[in-house]
């Protein structure tokens, strides 16, 4: 783990913890209904200010709170074109699968490329603390699997290009 | 997270307990855990005598009987079609639920054993989020998401409760309320950040009450006491003292706040803010007219102490710091050890809280200095996860 990586996962643990406080709440414009409030977001009262962690500025998280409802949305590190579509299709390939994913947004929010929603139920169901160990650690492994197959489809590419270089050698 | 007492981070660092802990873990008696399943409770009620235990669970509210050295499942009240907020019982063992749909029943024990709900017209629209018998036992309040207290007593002619609902100054969902031990005023906590305090005289249900601080003369829905704290925090739990001469409430920017009143429309004597070192708690009961109780989404409960001069922490119940042992008791076999391998690719040490509670506390309840027929320090019950813990003070 690099020497700024650690503070900043340090940084989005707590901010997660102190977020994920939530309780079961029933919407005050619908009968019967109970709505993540921080998607609804039509009832003031039941939202807390977001918080924006970032370790540089293409790398980030926004934690929206609310009552019953906490939405984290995800800026992966996007260096070059590579690694641009490597997350593209990283992202997509896990938004494809939101519904075995509970905790996952099928859409991320606009400018970030992956969202995460976690509902009361979620905090109930999966223990809040592994929620968040679970956050941080994709996090980390998000991180360190793009750079890693970055490097594999560089070497992956000279190794093409020598190979379809040979001919012109001899 | 923990910027706790500067005393208290030296201890942190060190596994071993002190020799203060230990003291305090052998005079102690250690908390009794009734494990319930794995289910999130929402809230729990004990009867008068400790024989009967009611949990809201989903949309049931489950009953357990004592059976001398545990607890077992008798009942389930189902009615409710939506998540039961919350559950109380009275000295008359009458059980009371509300819920999300809408509705609250009043369940009464019939002679073959089961339990006969019986209608409230609570005449709300939204969520029911709270109620709370008075402890006389005739009425009962309930906070909902309508922006209305609906106080519900008997009509005795028609078989139901019918309700009288407070609605001004409220503009927001009501998440908490508790009554005064006169049995006519009511606190209540809601989502603007007030804690407030009305009567909740019923003409013809109470007697007329003595004058106190709050007020003297108390037609229905009077407000005696109104208190915003800065940040306009949620108010998650509300208390009177025993004697009824204090309001505390937990808000969710993870303070409590402590009220003394004066007299009738004067400013209150003190109002004492704490500043908790710990995330918001959910629920606070007073032991005694000089101890708070307080539990949350730490975990574990804390104790605070304090009079009209000042309150602060005096300790924590099932303090995690000196557990440090307990979460790394996990499943230490080899078949374990591989499928965690198999699993997440690591061989993932501890994933136990320290605690006793694996999460959020969401109801404390003052048991009494009097649990099972045996006198001793006086204990209170929490729940959250799937257990009910009761811990001696």
């Amino acid at each position: 783990m690099s020497q700024s990586l650690k503070p900043y996962l340090n940084a989005v643990r707590h901010s997660l913890n102190a977020a994920l406080c939530l309780e079961s709440f029933g919407s005050e414009i619908v009968e019967r209904h109970s709505y993540p409030e921080v998607e609804a977001g039509n009832d003031p009262l039941a939202l807390l200010n977001p918080m924006y962690i970032s370790r540089n500025e293409n790398e980030g998280v926004l934690i929206e709170t609310s009552v019953n409802s906490v939405r984290m949305s995800l800026r992966v590190k996007q260096a070059d074109e590579l690694e641009r579509i490597l997350v593209t299709q990283f992202t997509r390939f896990l938004s494809r699968r939101a519904e075995q994913f509970l905790i996952l947004r099928r859409n991320p929010l606009k400018g970030y490329d992956i969202s995460f929603l976690i509902l009361t139920t979620h905090i109930e169901t999966m223990m809040k603390h592994k929620l968040v160990d679970f956050i941080v650690e994709f996090m980390q492994v998000v991180d360190k699997e793009i750079s890693e197959i970055k490097l594999f489809v560089n070497a992956r590419a000279r190794l093409v290009a020598e190979s379809f270089l040979v001919p012109f050698y001899q | 997270m923990c910027r706790s007492a500067s005393g208290s981070i030296k201890k942190a660092e060190s596994v071993y307990p002190t020799a203060k802990d230990i003291i305090e873990r052998t005079l102690m008696p250690s908390p009794e855990v009734i494990n319930l399943g794995y289910e999130a409770i929402a809230d729990h009620a004990f009867n008068s005598d400790h024989s009967l235990l009611a949990v809201a669970r989903n949309n049931i509210a489950e009953l357990y009987y004592d059976l001398g050295n545990s607890f077992e499942f008798g009942a389930a009240l189902k009615g409710h079609d939506r998540k039961v907020t919350a559950v109380d019982i009275n000295s008359q063992n009458e059980i009371v639920t509300c819920s999300q749909d809408r509705n609250a029943y009043v369940w009464k024990a019939q002679s073959d054993g089961s339990w006969k709900p019986t209608l409230v017209l609570l005449r709300i629209n939204r969520a029911a989020t709270s109620v709370k018998w008075s402890p006389n036992g005739l009425k009962f309040a309930v906070g909902t998401g309508a922006r209305v207290i609906a106080v519900s007593y008997y009509d005795e002619p028609n078989d139901w409760w019918i309700s009288k609902h407070i609605k001004k100054p409220l503009k927001s969902t009501v998440l908490s309320i508790d009554w005064h031990p006169n049995s006519v005023l009511l606190a209540s906590g809601s989502t603007d950040g007030h804690a407030r305090v009305f009567s909740g005289y019923i003409k013809g249900v109470d007697t007329r009450p003595e004058p106190s601080a709050w007020g003297e003369r108390l037609p229905f829905q009077t407000l005696c006491f109104d208190y915003v704290n800065d940040s306009q925090a949620w108010v998650d739990d509300v208390a009177f003292s025993p004697s009824g001469n204090a309001l505390a409430w937990a808000t969710h920017d993870s303070s409590i706040f402590v009220a003394y009143p004066s007299g009738p429309d004067q400013p209150p004597l003190a109002v004492h803010e704490i500043d908790a070192v710990s995330l918001p708690y959910q629920s606070l009961v007073w032991t005694t007219e000089s101890q708070l109780v307080a539990g949350g989404f730490d975990c574990f409960p804390v104790v605070y102490e304090g009079s009209q001069s000042g309150w602060k922490l005096a300790r924590n119940l099932d303090d995690p710091k000196s557990h440090k042992d307990r979460g790394q008791a996990t499943e230490q076999s080899a078949m374990h050890m591989f499928r965690e391998l198999d699993l997440k690719g690591t061989q993932n040490e501890s994933t136990l809280l320290p605690t006793i509670h694996q999460n959020a506390i969401r109801t404390v309840r003052y048991i009494g200095t009097n649990y099972k027929g045996k006198s001793g320090p006086p204990k209170v019950s929490t729940s959250g996860d799937g257990k009910v813990v009761i811990f001696s003070v």
